[in-house]
Formats: structure tokens, C-alpha cells, sequence
């Protein structure tokens, strides 16, 4: 990493390769593809939130005119079953949450489909649903998997439970910091199951052949899983199953699983056609995603100056209805942001009567890191410190000990509390019925395996293969880092992302990793190609590789005046010993957290409890900014939605276990008149790891907005929020409760 | 070599000093160190080599100062 | 079920089709004309991603039953640039950067296009409820605001 390193190309706000196709309706997602002779496939759904199947009766259905193709759990062979996921997929002798899948049909037109659906005969035998942590871990609470026995206990218990996992992390002793503590303050915190959003449904077209051979066609953040899970599940080899990522209409992390493609695929090959499925808005409510809810009780200890001296957290981790929620992820990050000696977290996976949570955007974090900073701020108005002035006192900084193992390297967190206390937003003044909240937030980021290939026309132009889906303008940056590195103007390269048969495995796009990581594989292709055009130089010249410079796109002979372009050398390839392409297959390490603090001010209606964000301001570590405003639009998106999850979203159930509001009119995200501008400020504390410093920016800005929300409504209301959503009619309470 | 919090359910200490020249070499002292230790546990875990978090250590080598943590995979959204 | 035959315009060119009874204009338009430009992402009129003109009036295209098309003058986002030249709209919303995913972009520009025609100079509170039906997740609709009143100014500029 050379720190004082001039860039030509990236750092420009460059107009995007693939906008044209977006904003001319050209771009094809998810449910935008049909091939010829396809019909459509529809999922029959739980009516119950728990209940064992008794019995199937497809045979009514089954005789409708047009109904060609049923898919029960009986289809996926029973060697490589991928248990969970199988069964999430389509259930097996027992339904888990409200609109769980039991089996799909596939019919000439969507309509039949759906008429076939009603024909079905299921006998049911109900069950008591399990809806909330609390009633999931009482002794005498029904359970959802009778063989399930709690993971992470050294002695394991006997009895089965619907505590999936138990974990505990410490460092230091807490019990002692405690001690040293002058103020102690705890609390209880509840954040709500909440959707990732995604305007595009799940969606997919698949056709499986005579030969087995078989292409899926859907909208996802990673098509060589989708292949890697389908193909476990049907007992295929991956070789005989090909998948395109259709463009993708949002994900934050609910498109990295699988739904409807196994399914389909088993359609396809019973019925002998292509097949179509896309899921209703109510589906993707009832049963994709969602975020985990939690019940969070942190508790901190500091000294009157501010030294925090202990903190501690027990937190409870909706899974849905199967084992797996980011409860670990929770534990890693809450107290994360802080260097403190003396920490102990623990941790509890629960399985309840609701869909399957998916990730969702720094997956865990936001809710354990709500608790933690609410806590953080009460101390701070507790001993009188500004809570700037409070974190920047315990800021985790190089070679803090962090609880999960590793000690940081340079990290950002610093600089972006400094933004914070500079910026015009934290000296505006506010008015009556108005309040401020400001949190920090911390994630690791991942690396992980990434592919690319750098074909070179024979003009000097390039093809970007990534096989990592662009979700947010991900091919802009791609571009940018190719024309750096390079040399050469951004427009000479046209990145593609390439199906699972045209570029080498590549992990999905998630986990802030894809600007990263792939991003380091098309450096590193650059480079080969690179290499390869100082090769054919010097074979020219006939001189060694080692007298050749590159500068500016240019071949350049030290020994001599001689110069090549790369359009020259290009067009001279087939003469210097063929095409010439770059490959860069990596499995990048060293990704570097980006941590975020933001501000929010809020001005709410006493009568109502309607809340109104004023002010915002996001600010974020994101290392290098490639293209400096798609980084600015993951700050804010990731804030909005954050703040959406703060101040309304959430599901509702009935004491019957259904979902009341499977809908975007009452699961209500945030909307344009709801919103102020939200002003974002990008803090580069370069990552050694990346050779232009990038951390990756698309998960930390998802954080802080639930206690900087939170925290703005108490101090707007004085008085104490403890659950989330600070929706009117709880907002409302919490004022008539403290009046 | 530092332990978790989890590990040391399993090695009885925090920390320990170990001679290995690889991770290879490494996973299989420990595991004949530490009676409680399985090979596949060991090897489920990502670890961070001098704060490097590294989810495919198999060819890594290790030299004699190297700090060595065992920790989750971390999955993203 | 007999289909219904329907006479109507699309972006300015006669289109004729046959439409189930119970069929959208949504359907109608991705499944038989094949304008998959405007998407569906509800069904029940609460995103805009389906967003349409019908006789210049801002629709929903999920809650036009496609028999309604007939005589009338339908617009989508296909019609919105003109042959090779984008609308100033598509351009600010590119520079701009008001797109990530991209999946609400043609209800949001063919909203747009109707806000603008009906108030060239729109304050940034009426631009953010005119648009208050065309949800985003992505872009926090920071930049798509940015992007609807630079293009506005611009195209007042042209005017």
C-alpha cells in the first residue's frame, strides 16, 4: 500500500457500465426471462404456523387440464438431502411457520397453477406455535424439532429443547471491572423480525434436459451457490447445472439462500418443460428472510472520567424455524467498537414458529450493537460526557484486543467519531420535542474466493469476466480498478458477470466483500495481462520482460526509444504467440473492518408518536473509495433501512402464529416523503491488505441507525425506548407511561 | 496460540507456546497435545495468523513469533 | 374463458392483444407484448414499480386490468428515450448515481417524467410526495432526489 499514491481513475464518480441497460427498462432480472414452451410453477403453502402433515392429496389437482408437473419433499433424493435447507424448501412431514412450502405445481398458465393449489387435500394435525424467545425457552414449551439438544454446553443436556446453540465469549474478568465501576447501568432491549425488503421477488426460469443437463435462471447474490446447494439437494454434479445471475433487484443478504430452484427443477424434469416461478410480494414476506429478532440485555460499567471498565451481554437470537440465526455474529460484534479488558457475552440460537431468518446486512450485528450502544449512551448522560467525547475515550483502535480473537490493525474508528463531533450536523441546535442520537457501528467485512479473467481485444479494449452479481454498481468499480491499474481509460473495459459455466467458482456477492475481493482479482488479472504485454514487447524488441516499463498503457523499451501500445500489441498478438488474457482466481485475505458512527435527530408528535428524522448524518470507513458515489449510496441506503427498522418495520403475528401483515402497505419501509436528505461522510483509513486500501462499505451503515433513532426519540420524549420499533402507537405508550 | 473462551473448555488454558513451521503441522501438535481436541474441530475454525483473519489456512506457514487465534467464519449479508 | 380483444397504443405505436378478463396491464405488458421494462414488485399497488401512464395519468399497471387498455394511450419506460438518446431524466439519474439495484428505476423515471410534466418546478417536498408511492431500498432516495431536481432544472432550462 503506498500511502501517498496519486489515482488517475478510481476516486471518480464515473457513469456506471451497466446504467443504460437500468434506466431504459433493457436490464433482465429475475422474472424478466421466458424460453420457449415454458409453463409456470406455483408453492402451495402452510395455512398453519405449526402443524404435522397427515396426510397429501394431490390427485384433484393433479387432474385439472393444463396441471402438468407436481414436486412433493419425496422428490429430493434421500442420500443428499441437505436436511434444513431441504426442508425449508419444501417442508417434510411437519409445517414450521405460516406459508412454509409443501409443494409446488406447474401448469400452462400461472392461473391453472394457482386453481390447482385449491385442489389440493391436506389433513393437518394443528399444533401450538412457538412466537417469541421467551415462550421458546420456557421448560414446558412446545417444540419444534424433538430431537434438537442444545450445542455448546460442555456437558450437553439431556433433553431436548429449542435452543439450538449456546456460546459464550470473554475476555478479562467482568465480575472485577464491575467492581471498579463508579456507574453501572443495564437494560433489557427487544428488536423486532424484520425484512430485507428487496423490491424484486425471488424469481427464477429453469429448463432441465433429457441429458440432465440443466440451466437455472434466477435473481441472486450468488449463482455458484445457488448451483452448489441445488445440486447437493438433487444429487447432481455440477457440471450438468448451469446458472446465469439475472440482474438483481436488491438482496442485503436474503438473496445469498435458496427457495424455488430445486423445485422448479424437479417441475422441469417431470413435466419435460422450462419452467417459471416467481414468488407474490406475500410470499416473500411469509417465507423468505428475514432478520433475526432478539431479546438483548446489556450491561456496562464505567468509571466517573469516562473509562469503561466492564461490559456484558446475554442475547437471544430468533432462528425461524430451523437452527442457524447470526447469534455468533451478535456476540462477535456488540461490544466491539470499544477497548475494554473486561467483556463477556453470551449467546443463545432459538428456533421459533417463523420463516427460516436469511441474513441481513451485517447479519447479527445491528441488533446486538443496538443494546450495546443504547447502554453506552445512558452512560454517558449518567456521569455528564459528551458521548463523542465517551467513545473516543474507549475507541477501539491498532492492536485493540478484540473479544473474537484477532488484534486490529489500523481501523477507522477514530477518524469517523472526529467527523462526527466536526460536523455541521453535531452543532445544529434543536428545538422543543426534538432530540439527538448517535451511535457508532462495527463489522468485520469478509474477503473470501473471487475469479476473474481479463480477455484483451484485439484493439486493446478489455472483457471483465467477475462472476460476482453487481447489486449496486459494483461493475463501475470493477472498471475503475482494471483502468488503474492498467493505465488505461475506464471505458476500454467492459465488465460482465459471467454464469457458472464462463468464469471459475466465485463466492456471492455479500458480506461488503465483492469491491474487496473481486476487486483484488481484477487487479491481479490486470497485472498478468500486464506481464504478458511486457512479454511480447521484449520479444519485439528482443530484449528481456525486465527491460520493459509499462506507463500510461504504454510498453516502454529502457534499453532503447522504442514504445508499443497496447492496441498494438494487441492487434499484434497472433504473431507474438496468441490472444492475451489475465486471470486472477484469489481467495483474498485481509479484509478490513469499516466501522460507521452516525447522527440522527428526530422531532416527534407528543399526541401521536409520530417520529420524524430531521437530521441525518452517516459517516463510514470505507478505506479507499473506488467510485466515491456508489460508496456515499451504500452509507445512506444502508441508514435508511436502518431506519426503517428503528421507527416502524416489523412482523406482526397473531397469537395463531400468521403473519398479519405480509404486505409493503403495513410491513411499511421507509418511503421518499418520510426522509430528509441524508448526508454521508467518507473517512478513508486505508486497508493495508488491498493494494488501493479498499475495506468494503455495504453492511457497517446498516448499524448505528437503530440506537441513534432510538436514542434521539428517548432524549425527544425523556424517557427511556427500549424496543424497537418507535412506531407511533409505542412511542406513544412509552410518553403516556412516563407522563 | 491463544484459545477461545470455547477452546479453553477443551485445552484447560488460554494460551500455550508451540513449535510448528506450518498450519498443517500445528493442528496435529495440538490435537496430541490436548487429549479433548479433535482434528475436525480444529480445522471447522478459521484462524487469524498476527491478526490476519485466514478462512483457508491449510498451506499456511507459521514462523517462530507468529500469534495464532482460532475463530468462526463470519458469513456477511 | 373467452379472451378479450383489445385496440391501444403503446409509447405512441398501435398494439393489439388478447387478454384474459381477469388479466393486468402489468401482465399484459411483460407476458404478452414482452415489455419487461416495467416491473412487479407487489402486486397491490403499494411499490410503483409498475408504474405506467394511461392517457397520461400515473397508474399502477398492477391494478389496470388489461381490458381497460382499450382507446387508450399507454406509456412505459421503453418510451422513454428517444432512439439512442436518453431522457434528461435517465441521464441525471446515471450521473447522479439514484440507481443501485436498478429494479425500481423505470416506475421511478416514468413517475418522474409524470411529476415534471405536471409541475416543472417542484420543491423538494413535492418531489418526495409525488414519489411517496415509488419505493427504493437501495439508495436511501437521497441521490434519486438529487437527480429529479437537477433534471427538472434542466429541462426548465431547455424549455
Amino acid at each position: 500500500m503506498s500511502e501517498a499514491r496519486e489515482y488517475k481513475y478510481i476516486g471518480q464518480r464515473s457513469i456506471r457500465p451497466d446504467g443504460f441497460d437500468k434506466v431504459t427498462g433493457r436490464a433482465n432480472y429475475g422474472a424478466d426471462m421466458t424460453l420457449p414452451g415454458m409453463i409456470w410453477g406455483k408453492i402451495l403453502r402452510s395455512p398453519h404456523a405449526h402443524a404435522k402433515i397427515k396426510n397429501i392429496d394431490t390427485s384433484k389437482a393433479e387432474a385439472l387440464s393444463g396441471v402438468l408437473a407436481v414436486a412433493t419433499y419425496q422428490d429430493f433424493p434421500t442420500a443428499d438431502k441437505k436436511a434444513d435447507l431441504a426442508r425449508n424448501i419444501l417442508a417434510d412431514d411437519k409445517v414450521l411457520y405460516h406459508g412454509h412450502a409443501i409443494l409446488g405445481i406447474a401448469a400452462t398458465t400461472s392461473a391453472i397453477a394457482e386453481r390447482a393449489l385449491d385442489l389440493v387435500d391436506i389433513d393437518y394435525e394443528v399444533l401450538k406455535p412457538v412466537m417469541d424467545i421467551r415462550d421458546a425457552m420456557a421448560a414446558d414449551a412446545p417444540l419444534l424439532h424433538e430431537d434438537m439438544i442444545t450445542e455448546g454446553y460442555a456437558e450437553a443436556p439431556t433433553t431436548a429443547s429449542n435452543v439450538a446453540t449456546r456460546l459464550e465469549m470473554k475476555m478479562g474478568d467482568v465480575e472485577a471491572g464491575f467492581k471498579e465501576a463508579d456507574v453501572i447501568v443495564e437494560g433489557d432491549y427487544y428488536t423486532p423480525t424484520v425484512h430485507q425488503g428487496y423490491i424484486e421477488p425471488h424469481a427464477c426460469v429453469v429448463r432441465y434436459d433429457e441429458d440432465g443437463q440443466s440451466m437455472i435462471w434466477c435473481c441472486t447474490q450468488g449463482h455458484f451457490d445457488v448451483r452448489g446447494s441445488t445440486a447437493n439437494i438433487l444429487g447432481m454434479n455440477l457440471s450438468k447445472l448451469k446458472v446465469i445471475a439475472s440482474e438483481i433487484g436488491g438482496g442485503f443478504g436474503g438473496k445469498t439462500t435458496i427457495y424455488l430452484e430445486p423445485v422448479a427443477l424437479v417441475l422441469s424434469r417431470k413435466s419435460g418443460r422450462p419452467v417459471k416461478m416467481v414468488m407474490d410480494r406475500d410470499e416473500v414476506f411469509k417465507a423468505s428472510g428475514p432478520g433475526s429478532a432478539t431479546r438483548n440485555w446489556v450491561k456496562i460499567g464505567a468509571k466517573n472520567d469516562g473509562t469503561i471498565t466492564a461490559m456484558q451481554a446475554k442475547l437471544h437470537y430468533e432462528a425461524g424455524a430451523f437452527k442457524g440465526s447470526p447469534m455468533m455474529m451478535g456476540c462477535m460484534t456488540a461490544f466491539t467498537p470499544y477497548a475494554v479488558e473486561n467483556m463477556y457475552v453470551e449467546g443463545f440460537d432459538v428456533v421459533v414458529n417463523k420463516p427460516k431468518v436469511a441474513a441481513y446486512r451485517a447479519p447479527g450485528a445491528p441488533q446486538a450493537e443496538y443494546a450495546a450502544e443504547m447502554v453506552v449512551n445512558e452512560i454517558a448522560e449518567k456521569i455528564g460526557m459528551d458521548p463523542i467525547e465517551l467513545r473516543l475515550k474507549n475507541a477501539a483502535k491498532e492492536g485493540t484486543q478484540t473479544i473474537y480473537g484477532p488484534k486490529f490493525k489500523a481501523v477507522g474508528l477514530v477518524e469517523c467519531l472526529e467527523a462526527a463531533k466536526n460536523s455541521p450536523h453535531y452543532k445544529a441546535a434543536l428545538k422543543e420535542n426534538q432530540g439527538r442520537g448517535l451511535a457508532a457501528g462495527f463489522w468485520f467485512n469478509i474477503g473470501g474466493q473471487s475469479s476473474v479473467t481479463l480477455n484483451m481485444n484485439p484493439d486493446g479494449t478489455g472483457t471483465i469476466v467477475e462472476g460476482s452479481p453487481d447489486i449496486g454498481g459494483s461493475r463501475a468499480s470493477m472498471q475503475l480498478m482494471a483502468a488503474e491499474e492498467m493505465q488505461m481509460p475506464a471505458e476500454n473495459f467492459r465488465p460482465i458477470v459471467a454464469d457458472t459455466e464462463h468464469v471459475a467458482f466465485s463466492a456471492g456477492t455479500g458480506g461488503s466483500r465483492t469491491t474487496f475481493a473481486t476487486g483484488m482479482a481484477v487487479i491481479e488479472a490486470a497485472q498478468d495481462v500486464i506481464r504478458q504485454m511486457k512479454e511480447r514487447a521484449a520479444a519485439v524488441w528482443n530484449v528481456t520482460a525486465e527491460q520493459v516499463d509499462w506507463a500510461d498503457g504504454v510498453a516502454i523499451n529502457t534499453a532503447g526509444e522504442d514504445r508499443l501500445t497496447a492496441a498494438e500489441i494487441c492487434k499484434g498478438a497472433e504473431r507474438t504467440g496468441g490472444q492475451i488474457s489475465g486471470r486472477g482466481n484469489i481467495n483474498a485475505r485481509g479484509a478490513g473492518p469499516s466501522f460507521a458512527v452516525h447522527l440522527c435527530d428526530v422531532e416527534v408528535d407528543r399526541d401521536t408518536g409520530k417520529v420524524d428524522v430531521i437530521r441525518y448524518t452517516a459517516i463510514q470507513d470505507a478505506g479507499k473509495a473506488i467510485h466515491p458515489s456508489y460508496v456515499e449510496g451504500q452509507l445512506q441506503g444502508g441508514a435508511v433501512q436502518g431506519i426503517g427498522w428503528a421507527l416502524n418495520e416489523e412482523y406482526v403475528y397473531g397469537d395463531d402464529g400468521l403473519l398479519q401483515n405480509p404486505g409493503f402497505l403495513d410491513y411499511r419501509v421507509p418511503l421518499a416523503s418520510d426522509l430528509p436528505m441524508i448526508d454521508s461522510i467518507v473517512v478513508e483509513v486505508p486497508n493495508a491488505f488491498h493494494p488501493f486500501g479498499v475495506r468494503g462499505v455495504g453492511e457497517s451503515g446498516i448499524i448505528p441507525p437503530l440506537a441513534a433513532c432510538a436514542y434521539a426519540v428517548s432524549q425527544a420524549i425523556d424517557a427511556p425506548i427500549r424496543d424497537l420499533p418507535c412506531s407511533p402507537p409505542s412511542v406513544l405508550k412509552v410518553i403516556q407511561e412516563n407522563s | 496460540m491463544i484459545f477461545s473462551s470455547e477452546l479453553q473448555e477443551f485445552t484447560g488454558e488460554e494460551r500455550t507456546e508451540v513449535s510448528a513451521t506450518s498450519y498443517r503441522v500445528l493442528i496435529d501438535v495440538l490435537v496430541a497435545k490436548y487429549s479433548r481436541l479433535s482434528f475436525d474441530q480444529l480445522t471447522d475454525l478459521a484462524v487469524a495468523i498476527d491478526g490476519v483473519i485466514i478462512v483457508d489456512p491449510l498451506l499456511e506457514p507459521l514462523s517462530s513469533d507468529t500469534e495464532v487465534h482460532f475463530l468462526h467464519f463470519v458469513a456477511g449479508g | 374463458m373467452a379472451k378479450i380483444h383489445v385496440n391501444t397504443s403503446v409509447n405512441g405505436e398501435p398494439v393489439e392483444f388478447l387478454c384474459e378478463p381477469h388479466e393486468t396491464l402489468l401482465d399484459v405488458l411483460r407476458n404478452d407484448l414482452q415489455l419487461t421494462g416495467t416491473k412487479e414488485g407487489c402486486a397491490s399497488g403499494d411499490c410503483g414499480a409498475c408504474s405506467v401512464t394511461v392517457n397520461d395519468r400515473l397508474v399502477c399497471s398492477c391494478l389496470v386490468l388489461g381490458a381497460e387498455a382499450e382507446g387508450a394511450e399507454i406509456g412505459t419506460i421503453e418510451g422513454v428515450s428517444n432512439k439512442d438518446q436518453l431522457h434528461t431524466i435517465q441521464q441525471k439519474f446515471l450521473e447522479h448515481a439514484a440507481l443501485q439495484c436498478g429494479v425500481c428505476t423505470p416506475g421511478l423515471i416514468v413517475s418522474t417524467q409524470a411529476l415534471l410534466k405536471e409541475n416543472p418546478d417542484p420543491t423538494e417536498e413535492e418531489a418526495r410526495y409525488y414519489l411517496a408511492g415509488n419505493l427504493c431500498r437501495c439508495t436511501g432516495y437521497d441521490k434519486i432526489i438529487r437527480a429529479v431536481m437537477d433534471a427538472a432544472e434542466t429541462m426548465r432550462g431547455a424549455a
